[in-house]
């Protein structure tokens, strides 16, 4: 039952890589991201029950953590051009485009 | 009782696998970008809950369906929210759905920023 579970998760993942490939826009490419990791996050756990080693769901949550940080990290890279502090300058620059 | 239990989590677990794939299609074949956070909000919330109530069901009550049911919970909560927070970057940057304008409303930076691209009404294709 968990073989047909981890089947469909990596099915899913291998469609939201065509997306992620063919996404026209960044954002595009950002959601395909973003699913993906929920997507791992799922498949993480799923082996987990399938290998009997329930200790894998902690990786999953560190997982689930990371990815969100990162897709608003990147959101808020191609925002700002920037990551750090957003400091004036780049508000300026931002003013300056 | 507990073959009630196997046939229930056997069940949620493979409805969750298929709600993924109709989502990852749903992501793959719609035409614009707006409509395809719609299909990626389906995994995130259906597809992911299905596939832990599933595995909840197949551990019973230990600590590992306390485990799930934390994960479940933080990604219920930060699906919706990236997925809202690339919409609204999109928004910001000026791609907007086919054939809308936004109304000319007075929000803080993101006004200002977004007055200034419909100013220069470049439609902005990255």
């Amino acid at each position: 039952m968990f073989v047909v579970a981890a089947i469909a998760v990596i099915v899913a993942m291998l469609l939201v890589l065509v997306r992620l490939y063919a996404g026209p826009t960044l954002y595009d490419r950002v959601l395909a991201v973003n699913v993906f990791g929920t997507h791992t996050v799922l498949l993480i756990g799923v082996v987990g029950f399938l290998t009997g080693r329930p200790d894998f769901l902690d990786i999953a949550l560190l997982y689930a953590l990371i990815n969100f940080v990162g897709t608003i990290a990147v959101l808020k890279y191609f925002r700002y051009r920037a990551i750090g502090d957003v400091s004036a300058s780049s508000v300026k620059r931002e003013k300056a485009r | 009782m507990t073959v009630l239990i196997e046939i229930l989590s056997w069940a949620t677990i493979i409805g969750g696998g298929i709600f993924l794939i109709i989502g990852s299609v749903g992501i793959i074949r719609f035409p614009d970008f707006w409509s395809r956070l719609h299909a990626a909000s389906v995994t995130d919330s259906l597809g992911m809950l299905l596939l832990m109530l599933g595995m909840c069901l197949q551990a019973g009550l230990t600590l590992v369906t306390v485990k799930l049911v934390v994960i479940t919970i933080f990604l219920f909560i930060t699906g919706p929210t990236a997925t809202h927070a690339v919409a609204n970057a999109a928004l910001v940057s000026g791609f907007l759905p086919k054939g809308k304008t936004l109304p000319i409303e007075e929000k803080k930076t993101a006004g200002k920023i977004l007055r200034r691209k419909l100013k220069s009404s470049s439609k902005v294709k990255r």
